[in-house]
C-alpha cells in the first residue's frame, strides 16, 4: 500500500508545484495523402487527421480526470508537408496549412505541427515551395506550426537555407506583427518524434500513427532542490535524478494509457523540463536555486549542464522508450525567471547561446528589435546550427524580430507562449558572410578536442 | 478498479460521514481509511474500490469535487495507478 506521505507528496506536486503532462501528441503519417489536385490533396489531409485524431482530446481529458493529473495540451504532428504534398501541382502551399488548421479546429487541438521541410543537404521543388509559403501560411492560420531543418551532423549546414530562413522569419514577422514567428522553428539535427511544439513533425521513419508524450515539471525539481540548500553538487544531481524519475514514470503511465485507449502504438516519452510563464514553473528558478544570483550569471552553463544531464539519467530508467528532445528547455518568453533576468540585463543572447551547448534545444522564444536584419537572423541560425552540428545534438532557433519595437519593449503572446522582452543583438553586420551561400561541410567525427 | 480519495481542508464535524455517504450512494466500497490532522489541516486518505460504482469515474470525481467546494475542502479521487507508478518500481 502506498503511504500517506507518498500520496500527499504526489498531490502537492500536482496542486502546488505545477506538475503536469505537457503534451500528448499524436503523430500521423500523411504520406498517402498526396494528389496532383490541390483540393483533393487538402481533403485527404483533413479527412485523415480528423478520422485518426477524432478521440484524441476526449481521451486526454478522460485520462486527466481519472488520474487527477493535468494534461495541458493535446496536439497532432504530421509528415513534413513538403514531403507529403510534393506531388501536388501547385506553387502555393498555403492551402495545405489551411487544411491542417481546419482539421486542428475540428478535433480541438491547440497546435498542429508539420508545415515543415528538411533541407539540410539541399532543396527539392516541394521544399522551396513550402518555405516560400511559410509567411502567408502562418499569417492565415491560427494553430499551424512550421519548422525547417537546415543542418545536421551528417550533412553539414545548408547556408542557402540559413540565408533564406532569415528572410522568411523577417517576412513572417512583418505579416503577423511578430506573432507568427512563435510558430516557426529553424532546426539543426531535428528529431522525428518530438511531441513539443512548435517544432513537432512526424518523421519519415515513424509508423502510420503514434502517441508521443512530453512530461514537464520544473516546479517539482525546484521544490526538491529547496530541500538541499548548501549541499554539494552530487547531492543536487541525485535529487534531480530522483525527481525526474518520478515525473517520467507518470508520463510513461499516461502514454501507455493513451496508447491503449486510442488503439495507437506508444512511441516515446520526451523527458523535458518545459517551463510556463506561471510563477513556480521556471527552469531559471532551478538554476538560481543552485546558488546563482540570477540566471545568466557566470556558472549558468555549468548549472544547466548538470540539470540537463541529471534529468536524462533519472528519466531514462523510468520509461521503456525515451526520445524526442529530452532535456531542459530555455524559452525566454515562457519562463518568468528568464524574462526577469533578460529585462534586468543579466541574461544576454550570447549567454543563452552558450547555454544551448549543454541543453535542449536552442535560442527559443527570443524577441529581437524590429530593425534586426535578415542577415543577422541568418547568422544567429548559422551559429546555433554549428553548435548542433559539432556537438551532435538538436539545436533550434525561434526568434521574433518584432516590427516597430526596440530594446526595452515587451511583446505579449498570451497563454503558454508568455511575453518576451526585446533583447539586444550585436550590431556588427554578418552580411558578406551570409551572402556567400553554399554549404558548410559535415564535420569530422574523430579527433575531438 | 482501485482509487484513492483524498480530502484536505479545515477540520469540521462530519467530514468523514459526509464523504462516506456520497461514496455509499454511488456504490463505491471503502477498503481502507486513514486520517490525520497535519498543520491544522484535516487530511483523510481512503482506498476505495470503484468496480461497483453506479456513475462513471469522471462523474464521481465531479460530485466529490463539488461537495468539497461546498464545504471548503479539496476532495480528489484518482486511480491508484498514478501513485504506484510514481513511488514504486
Amino acid at each position: 500500500m502506498i503511504t500517506t506521505n507518498e500520496i500527499l507528496e504526489t498531490i502537492d506536486m500536482i496542486s502546488q508545484q505545477h506538475l503536469d503532462i505537457r503534451t500528448v501528441t499524436m503523430g500521423i503519417s500523411l504520406r498517402d495523402c498526396g494528389h496532383p489536385d490541390v483540393n483533393t490533396c487538402c481533403d485527404k489531409i483533413y479527412d485523415k487527421i480528423t478520422k485518426l485524431a477524432e478521440k484524441l482530446v476526449k481521451t486526454g481529458e478522460d485520462i486527466e480526470r481519472e488520474f487527477g493529473i493535468p494534461i495541458v495540451n493535446k496536439r497532432v504532428s504530421v509528415t513534413p508537408i513538403a514531403i507529403a504534398c510534393e506531388c501536388c501541382d501547385t506553387e502555393d502551399y498555403t492551402p495545405f496549412a489551411l487544411a491542417l488548421d481546419r482539421a486542428a479546429k475540428e478535433i480541438g487541438v491547440n497546435f498542429i505541427g508539420g508545415f515543415s521541410a528538411l533541407v539540410q543537404k539541399g532543396f527539392t521543388v516541394g521544399d522551396r515551395r513550402l518555405i516560400a509559403s511559410i509567411p502567408e501560411a502562418l499569417a492565415k492560420t491560427e494553430r499551424v506550426c512550421s519548422s525547417v531543418n537546415v543542418a545536421s551532423t551528417k550533412a553539414g549546414i545548408n547556408m542557402d537555407a540559413v540565408a533564406l530562413m532569415g528572410r522568411i522569419i523577417k517576412r513572417t514577422a512583418e505579416m503577423t506583427n511578430g506573432q507568427g514567428c512563435a510558430k516557426l522553428v529553424v532546426f539543426a539535427n531535428a528529431v522525428e518524434d518530438n511531441p513539443f511544439m512548435a517544432g513537432a513533425f512526424h518523421g519519415v521513419g515513424e509508423p502510420e500513427c503514434v502517441i508521443n508524450v512530453g512530461v514537464s515539471g520544473p516546479g517539482v525539481v525546484h521544490s526538491a532542490l529547496t530541500k538541499c540548500k548548501g549541499q554539494p553538487f552530487h547531492v543536487v544531481a541525485e535529487t534531480i535524478k530522483k525527481t525526474a524519475f518520478r515525473i517520467t514514470r507518470m508520463g510513461e503511465l499516461v502514454a501507455h494509457e493513451a496508447s491503449r485507449r486510442l488503439g495507437v502504438p506508444f512511441g516515446i516519452v520526451d523527458l523535458s523540463l518545459a517551463p510556463t510563464p506561471a510563477v513556480g514553473d521556471s527552469v531559471a528558478d532551478i538554476l538560481e536555486e543552485m546558488g546563482l544570483e540570477s540566471v545568466g550569471a557566470p556558472g549558468t552553463t555549468a548549472a544547466l549542464a548538470l540539470l540537463n544531464d541529471a534529468v536524462k539519467k533519472g528519466g531514462v530508467m523510468a520509461s521503456s522508450n525515451v526520445g524526442g528532445l529530452s532535456g531542459a528547455f530555455i524559452p525566454v518568453s515562457e519562463d518568468a525567471g528568464m524574462i526577469r533576468a533578460a529585462e534586468s540585463g543579466k541574461l544576454t543572447i550570447e549567454k543563452l547561446e552558450a547555454m544551448t551547448c549543454v541543453c535542449s534545444v536552442g535560442l527559443d522564444m527570443i524577441a529581437l528589435p524590429g530593425d534586426t536584419t535578415a542577415e543577422t537572423i541568418s547568422a544567429i541560425i548559422a551559429d546555433e546550427s554549428a553548435i548542433g552540428m559539432i556537438n551532435q545534438k538538436t539545436t533550434a532557433v525561434r526568434v521574433i524580430p518584432v516590427p516597430g519595437m526596440k530594446v526595452g519593449d515587451r511583446l505579449d503572446f498570451g497563454g503558454l507562449l508568455g511575453s518576451a522582452p526585446i533583447m539586444a543583438v550585436n550590431p556588427a553586420s554578418p552580411r558578406v558572410f551570409i551572402d556567400r551561400g553554399g554549404r558548410i561541410p559535415a564535420p569530422l567525427n574523430s579527433l575531438k578536442n | 478498479m482501485k482509487a484513492i480519495v483524498t480530502v484536505i481542508g479545515k477540520d469540521t464535524v462530519g467530514i468523514i460521514a459526509n464523504v462516506c455517504s456520497i461514496l455509499a450512494q454511488n456504490g463505491v466500497n471503502v477498503l481502507d481509511i486513514s486520517q490525520t490532522v497535519m498543520r491544522e489541516y484535516f487530511t483523510m486518505i481512503m482506498l476505495v474500490d470503484t468496480s461497483g460504482c453506479k456513475v462513471d469515474f469522471s462523474a464521481l470525481s465531479d460530485i466529490l469535487k463539488k461537495d468539497g467546494q461546498d464545504h471548503g475542502l479539496d476532495i480528489r479521487i484518482q486511480r491508484e495507478d498514478i501513485f504506484e507508478a510514481m513511488h514504486r518500481i
